[in-house]
């Protein structure tokens, strides 16, 4: 099948969990939210709903899609470029709030200024990232 | 009950990062790669993933949350964390090809390198405790 009828097919499942978790829970489905909020000890009494959703997460592909369906992440073996991505990743969402999960999915959905503004900047940021690193520098 | 949703929408959350190919760093960065090969995947992505939300938030003005209070409030401010925040995500997003959502959701079958961007992610949201204070103290431009 063609990779982007995966794509909406993935997106409508993804964007179905965040409507379960706002109808139900009241929440925005955000992932940097949920671990931000574990990795700080905030709002210790939404820890254990936190704790399962991330649990859910990681446990799911390989329980419904099995061991031997899943994708490679073909992630590059640059640990220099593994660990700077991963810090800037995890300062970035958290001072701005969220990523493309919170911002994206959830607030762009509801027409949210802040959604849209930081949906734009982390997009055009990206493109200009990945330009300047592959095809600039050549470390990507 | 709040757990057995968190569960189901933990689960949900990471079959579909999963089956719509954005735990696959390259068709992520191929995404913002556009002066190479583009990848539209992820606008279908972020397209199919919207839909259902757009009718949730709909529905949330006429109802309250099955199991909470009320609704999360709509936020306005836009400050210099939301901007500087948003233009360091980007800036690791592209070259990592991973965001927040994919790495927890690959982390059984992402290696070494997924554990350690995890890891440094973590690590970042430990730092960014202490920036913070920093960055919002300065007087905002917006």
């Amino acid at each position: 099948m063609m990779d982007w009828v995966w794509g909406l097919l993935g997106g409508l499942m993804i964007g179905s969990a965040a409507a379960l978790f706002l109808l139900g829970n009241g929440r925005i489905m955000g992932a940097s939210g949920i671990i931000g909020r574990v990795i700080e000890r905030k709002n210790a009494n939404q820890m254990l709903e936190n704790l399962a959703f991330l649990g859910a997460m990681i446990a799911a592909p390989v329980i419904v899609l099995g061991w031997g369906s899943l994708p490679e992440t073909q992630i590059t073996d640059n640990w220099l470029v593994i660990i700077s991505a991963g810090l800037c990743v995890g300062v970035g969402t958290r001072l701005a709030n969220g990523c493309t999960s919170g911002h994206g999915v959830c607030g762009m959905s509801r027409l949210a200024m802040r959604g849209i503004l930081a949906s734009c900047i982390y997009i055009a940021a990206g493109v200009v990232s990945v330009g300047l690193f592959r095809h600039v520098l050549g470390v990507i | 009950m709040r757990i057995l949703i968190s569960i189901a929408s933990g689960a949900l959350f990471g079959v579909g990062l999963v089956i719509s190919g954005m735990t696959n760093t390259q068709k992520v960065q191929g995404f913002l790669d556009i002066f190479g090969s583009w990848d539209i995947t992820l606008a279908f992505v972020m397209g199919g993933a919207m839909l259902p939300m757009i009718f949730a938030w709909l529905y949330s003005e006429k109802t309250t949350p099955l199991y909470a209070e009320h609704f999360p409030e709509r936020r306005s401010d836009m400050g210099r964390g939301l901007v500087v925040g948003s233009v360091l995500f980007g800036i690791g997003w592209g070259l990592a090809g991973l965001c927040p959502g994919p790495a927890i959701a690959s982390l059984s079958f992402g290696g070494a390198q997924g554990l350690v961007f995890v890891a440094a992610m973590a690590a970042g949201m430990l730092v960014n405790t202490r920036l913070r204070p920093f960055v919002e103290r300065a007087p905002e431009p917006l």
